[in-house]
């Protein structure tokens, strides 16, 4: 077993040299594609600290709505091609909450500064997830 | 580097072609460019006057392979370019369209507009305070100018009818193979609700988003990037606006970030335009899962062998940005 710091604690500590030390020392299009090296690296962290409890989530509520017990990659398949043949629909009980709980999971780890996403979490009715906030997006030069 | 000198003598061996009195090739400089396509500013700068004349150059440098994927091309975006500033509409002026004798590869050279693109600070900046309020009205107008330009004048273009954008879009979706049950929501109420197609088919820009709109103080100054142009449903461009990607972050407009709606449909009947609010719904469902399925491309792109370009790889993390708005528009909350 490896030691301390952990993965998450070094990838943090690399986004933070290259936004306060790195970046302020570029220009141009090389310290824009720095910025979103930065993001990706943060993108990264977010997985490792929120992945295993959000596939475990994800992987509990697929298997009630499929009523099998398969993995989970197999699972997604599986509800893809049930929504697919109109199987399951938004009027099946549980898959719009599943929809949206799956989806909310993935935009705390790749984009929380999303809009859309701001909307619905900063809205104190339905809060899933610990999510990290002040994270700089990946958008346009 | 030896590449851009080649350039600047080819150029400057066009000067009588690109301004009256010809000059001098200065500030060449790469905006953007991959493999198969670049695009470079310049200036010319008159020998009398010393005054500068802006200019572009968009063109696929000689021995590269075009890219075919449904695009125009760019004989066609300079044939359409030329149409659409002869009806009226405002875009960056064609000046010179790239002959084999000029050894530049095949493209155009077009005037170089004055403006910002950035989507952030068009929806946002206070300067584009004034900009912004006739915007979406402006947008409508435009968008039924261009989609009146009469078909028998147009250069050879794909034609895709809903059903046809909607096949192709499932296809690419599936190339990528992966499982996105979102996704497959989407698909499966795009076909449940299909438009027909009934409609008159017409000239479509194909990407007409705010970030390819040319906007200074005054309003829209430019419409850029004809390179998706094909013939289909007109009412596709309004939908595409519309999607919440383009907003930057000011949701509550939903034309572009800066628009509503109803100004959009009043200026496009201005100029003699039908808008079709449920088909203009079905194109903003539509370009939602679309942008999805490019984030997904430019992802796989982003980390396969070769050239992996980080860049794309980052957008590719985008396409769940699709996914949260394809529920927003189906399944609110």
């Amino acid at each position: 077993m490896n030691d301390t710091p952990t993965p998450a604690e070094l990838l943090a500590a690399a986004a933070r040299f290259m936004r306060h030390e790195a970046i302020p020392a570029l220009t141009g299009a090389t310290a824009y594609q720095a910025r979103v090296a930065a993001n990706m690296i943060d993108i990264a962290r977010r997985q490792i600290e929120l992945s295993v409890a959000q596939e475990a989530e994800e992987l509990q509520r697929l298997r009630a709505l499929l009523g099998r017990d398969v993995e989970l990659t197999e699972a997604n398949r599986l509800l893809c091609d049930r929504i697919a043949a109109g199987m399951l629909t938004l009027t099946t009980p549980g898959l719009a909450d599943h929809l949206w709980r799956t989806t909310l999971a993935k935009l705390a780890v790749d984009q929380p500064s999303y809009d859309t996403y701001r909307r619905l979490i900063d809205t104190p009715n339905d809060t899933p997830n610990d999510t990290p906030k002040n994270t700089p997006n990946v958008k346009e030069s | 580097m030896p590449h851009d000198l080649a350039l600047q003598d080819l150029l400057q061996a066009l000067t009588a072609e690109l301004s009256p009195d010809g000059g001098q090739v200065q500030r060449l400089r790469k905006l953007s460019g991959g493999a198969s396509q670049d695009t470079w500013a310049f200036d010319v700068v008159m020998p009398h006057s010393g005054g500068a004349q802006p200019l572009v150059l968009r063109r696929t440098p000689p021995g590269a392979t075009v890219r075919s994927g449904g695009n125009a091309g760019l004989d066609a975006e300079a044939e359409l370019i030329a149409l659409a500033e002869e009806a009226g509409v405002p875009v960056p002026p064609l000046v010179l369209r790239l002959r084999a004798e000029h050894g530049l590869g095949q493209g155009f050279v077009m005037g170089h507009l004055n403006g910002e693109t950035l989507g952030r600070r068009i929806v946002s900046d206070a300067r584009f305070a004034l900009a912004r309020q006739g915007l979406a009205r402006r947008c409508g107008q435009v968008l039924a100018q261009i989609h009146a330009l009469p078909r028998a004048r147009l250069p050879a273009l794909r034609e895709a009818s809903a059903a046809g954008e909607l096949a192709h879009c499932r296809a690419w979706h599936i190339s990528h193979g992966m499982a996105r049950p979102v996704f497959a929501l989407a698909l499966r109420w795009l076909s449940e609700h299909c438009p027909d197609d009934d409609v008159p088919l017409g000239l479509v820009h194909g990407d007409f988003r705010t970030g390819n709109l040319m906007v200074d103080e005054a309003g829209l100054a430019g419409v850029l990037d004809w390179e998706l142009a094909h013939v289909g449903d007109p009412m596709q461009d309004l939908g595409w606006i519309c999607v919440n990607s383009w907003r930057y972050g000011r949701a509550e407009l939903p034309v572009g970030g800066f628009g509503t709606l109803d100004l959009l449909f009043a200026g496009y009947a201005e100029a003699g335009g039908t808008a079709d609010a449920a088909r203009v719904h079905w194109w903003q469902v539509f370009g939602t899962l679309h942008w999805g399925v490019i984030c997904e491309s430019m992802g796989q792109a982003g980390t396969a062998g070769g050239q992996p370009q980080m860049e794309k790889a980052a957008i590719g993390r985008r396409a769940s940005e699709a996914e949260i708005d394809l529920l927003q528009l189906l399944a609110p909350r």
